[in-house]
């Protein structure tokens, strides 16, 4: 074994308009190694993979592979070249067997061959014996368990012999289980001698597994090291953890609607087919109270939101002031004063400013919607400036701050906001906050905030849930975020 | 289990053509005309479910390739008068450079895009045939000096034969490596690369192969009808009337395709009667038929073997 390594990214650089997805990403994988390249959601981590594998191109820096230069190149080139890909969401042959499945990925790319090689046949096996297929290689991939459909990827994504392997969030939506029997094949992946690159949220889900760390965060690398070393790491902890903090939290028997509080939800249970997102959650707001939700991506904190918003179907009750919302359309829970700032934003990019913010105050008589705007205006000066210009073209800060003072000229009695800063620099941060602060302070509005940014969801809250594979694991005040649930969350 | 089950639609297959062959023998002439014409649409209609059943690709002009197949073999003969072979061979290689040139512009961009592209060539071959009307014969039609036969049963059992060769190339193809790899290209194209394979070469090939046997069954329905026509080969509610054919048949199976030709003609021609609300009922049949049962026809027939 060689001490070069197998896939070697210096100086790596993509610019997506204004913003700067990945800059300056340099980082390298030998071979019988295991690097996990872990940020935030937003950090860019997932658009070094797809750079990497030729999915994306990158603006600037090198990729090499086994030596050779592939950045630019297509990804079916840099498939050749010895890398494979195993795609945290991925859409199988419906209409084929997990047999004919993994034969697909080991067909050569020509167009004369009319009649598939005998041989591959027992290859088919062979891999499907390794990951554990061999008896469902005749099911449909419609009929296997979520964890069978993930094995079928791998299966796929190692049929061609790659080289290096990089896998997007390995254990997203598999049981504790499942997560050890995928561990073992992604060990068996470093013992043939493979360069592996496991992309995920946080150190702990990999720490296991993996014999490097590289963190990112808003684009840039900020450690790297043994997971160890990592978690310990001091920028790592300020961007998971946030620094010394103050927190101003108005203790819970301030709100005077202890008894019903203004919403409830009650052993809520969600399942996308297979896959469970929400279980038996279960969480409390009162009137006027800002109470945050963390929890890294994909621990179901939009699902929750969803489900309140009535935009997926779910098993448990959610009152608000001790009325079920169950059968209540989404529309009529909204007009009802539930807003929901959703993660994507969904701003009318084409339209203006102005235009984004008189249809979220349709409803309004016209007088106190031009009072609203200028309140709103007054919260968030740069939209004023902004007036005239298409949503689509401002900055990602912006478009958040639009978003939100769109929710707001509903003038809803609770807003809930996903995500506000996903992608976000932390000078734009420090103004949403404000912000929010000031809508603690000035009005009678109730807020539920998800965030996996703790640095800016403990400032502003009154009580906060903690949220981990579907299931709340911790609620308490923020001050004892830090002591009581810190760790668990790198 | 798919095998089996493979085997068994294959059975039944060459029952159907075996019995149509003979059919001849039972009808009138009349009869035997429509089923000429169901057959090449059949044809259009498979060609058109490889693009958009397996690639992926929903083409709104397959009767750009018709037309131009269709067009360029009536000129031809109408020109030079050429021995017949050569002027469909002529048809069928100006719709793949016609496919081709099409083509490659179009797979550059995504999504509904592609559609819009096939939908203006469609509409830009139809103004041109209009406008050029001393080559075309424009809006009255062109009629060409040749036919392959005046014999009815002899035009109808070219076109069955035809029919069943595509439908025998089409259909093996479907379920050969290539069909795999285009299926893959159509439904996740992002992994499809991933795994090594060049997608847009792929869906570059199956627009050939789609324009081969679209051109080819145009060229050979002009030298059965003696006359070419915006209206026949051309309009865009010729290529809604494919389109329907193929989805209504029961869209990825490509044998479908021929079910669904067949229902639209010969249900047009049953409620003739009724005029102009024939089609109406037939396209709202159509509309019942691919909100409810989405599989079409042939998912109907084959589904409790794909759903044990």
């Amino acid at each position: 074994m060689s001490d070069a390594p197998l896939l070697d990214v210096r100086g790596l650089t993509k610019r997506y308009g204004g913003l700067t997805a990945v800059k300056d990403m340099s980082l390298h994988v030998r071979a019988g190694e295991i690097l996990g390249l872990i940020g935030p959601n937003g950090s860019g981590k997932s658009t070094v993979m797809k750079l990497i594998m030729g999915i994306e191109r990158p603006d600037a820096g090198s990729v090499r592979i086994n030596g050779l230069e592939v950045a630019g190149q297509p990804a079916h080139r840099v498939a050749r070249m010895g890398a494979g890909i195993v795609f945290q969401h991925s859409r199988p042959l419906h209409r084929q067997t997990v047999a004919e499945n993994i034969k697909l990925a080991l067909l050569p790319d020509k167009l004369t061959r009319l009649f598939a090689d005998p041989k591959l046949d027992a290859n088919v096996r062979a891999i499907a014996e390794r990951v554990g297929l061999a008896a469902v290689l005749d099911r449909r991939p419609a009929t296997l368990p979520f964890a069978d459909l993930r094995k079928m990827e791998i299966a796929k994504a190692i049929a061609r012999d790659p080289r290096v392997v990089l896998i997007d969030e390995p254990f997203a939506g598999l049981t504790s289980a499942e997560t050890a029997a995928f561990s073992d094949l992604i060990g068996e992946l470093r013992r043939d001698g493979r360069a592996v690159l496991l992309v995920d949220h946080n150190v702990k889900s990999v720490a296991r597994l993996v014999d490097r760390v590289v963190a990112m965060y808003v684009g840039e690398r900020i450690a790297e090291g043994t997971a160890e070393e990592v978690m310990r790491d001091e920028t790592v902890r300020r961007v998971y953890l946030g620094g010394a903090m103050t927190t101003a939290a108005r203790p819970e028997s301030a709100f005077r609607d202890a008894a019903t509080p203004f919403l409830a939800v009650e052993n809520l249970s969600v399942h996308y087919g297979k896959a469970q997102a929400l279980e038996n959650v279960s969480l409390h707001v009162h009137a006027g109270e800002f109470v945050s939700v963390v929890g890294l991506n994909g621990a179901g904190k939009t699902t929750l939101f969803n489900a309140i918003s009535g935009l997926v179907p779910y098993a448990g009750e959610i009152r608000r002031e001790g009325a079920p919302l169950r059968g209540k359309s989404a529309a009529a829970i909204a007009r009802g004063g539930i807003v929901q700032c959703p993660e994507g934003r969904e701003l009318f990019v084409d339209m203006t400013v102005r235009e984004n913010l008189d249809l979220g105050g349709q409803h309004l008589p016209t007088a106190e919607a031009q009072a609203q705007i200028a309140w709103l205006f007054d919260l968030f000066p740069i939209l004023r400036e902004r007036q005239k210009q298409n949503a689509g073209t401002l900055s990602g800060g912006e478009q958040q701050m639009l978003t939100i003072a769109r929710a707001l000229m509903m003038k809803p009695a609770l807003l809930i906001l996903d995500e506000p800063t996903l992608g976000l620099a932390p000078v734009i941060l420090e103004q949403i906050s404000k912000a929010l602060e000031r809508l603690r302070q000035t009005t009678p509005i109730t807020v539920l905030l998800g965030e996996q940014n703790v640095t800016f969801a403990l400032p502003h809250a009154d009580r906060v849930y903690v949220l981990e594979h579907a299931r709340i694991v911790w609620e308490g005040d923020p001050a004892r975020f830090a002591a009581e649930a810190g760790t668990g969350y790198l | 289990m798919l095998r089996s089950a493979t085997l068994r639609v294959l059975l039944v297959t060459l029952g159907l053509i075996a019995l149509a062959a003979l059919l001849p023998f039972f009808v009138s002439g009349y009869i035997l005309g429509l089923l000429t014409i169901a057959c090449y649409f059949g044809v259009f209609a498979m060609a058109w479910d490889l693009l958009f059943g397996f690639a992926g690709e929903v083409n709104f002009g397959p009767t750009f390739l018709i037309g131009v197949g269709a067009y360029t073999a009536g000129i031809l003969d109408n020109l030079y008068q050429p021995p017949i072979w050569l002027c469909i061979l002529a048809g069928t290689l100006a719709a793949v450079t016609g496919g081709v040139v099409l083509a490659l512009p179009a797979l550059r961009v995504r999504g509904p895009y592609f559609g819009l592209t096939t939908l203006v060539a469609v509409l830009m071959l139809q103004n041109f045939i209009v406008v050029d009307a001393s080559l075309t014969g424009g809006e009255i039609g062109l009629t060409v000096p040749d036919v392959i036969s005046a014999s009815d049963a002899v035009n109808y059992e070219i076109a069955l034969w035809f029919m069943a060769a595509s439908a025998a190339i089409l259909f093996s193809l479907s379920r050969s490596p290539v069909g795999l790899i285009l299926q893959a290209s159509g439904q996740d194209p992002v992994q499809a690369g991933a795994l090594g394979f060049n997608v847009t070469k792929h869906k570059l090939v199956a627009f050939i192969i789609s324009a081969i046997f679209s051109g080819l069954a145009g060229a050979l329905m002009v030298f059965y009808l003696g006359s070419a026509s915006v209206g026949t080969f051309v309009d865009v509610t010729v290529g809604v009337q494919i389109i329907i054919a193929a989805v209504l048949g029961g869209r990825r199976t490509i044998l479908g395709a021929v079910l669904g030709a067949v229902f639209l003609i010969a249900a047009s021609e049953a409620l003739r009667p009724l005029g102009d609300l024939s089609n109406f009922i037939v396209f709202a049949i159509a509309l019942v038929v691919v909100l409810i049962f989405p599989g079409g026809f042939f998912g109907l027939l084959t589904r409790t073997r794909e759903n044990p």
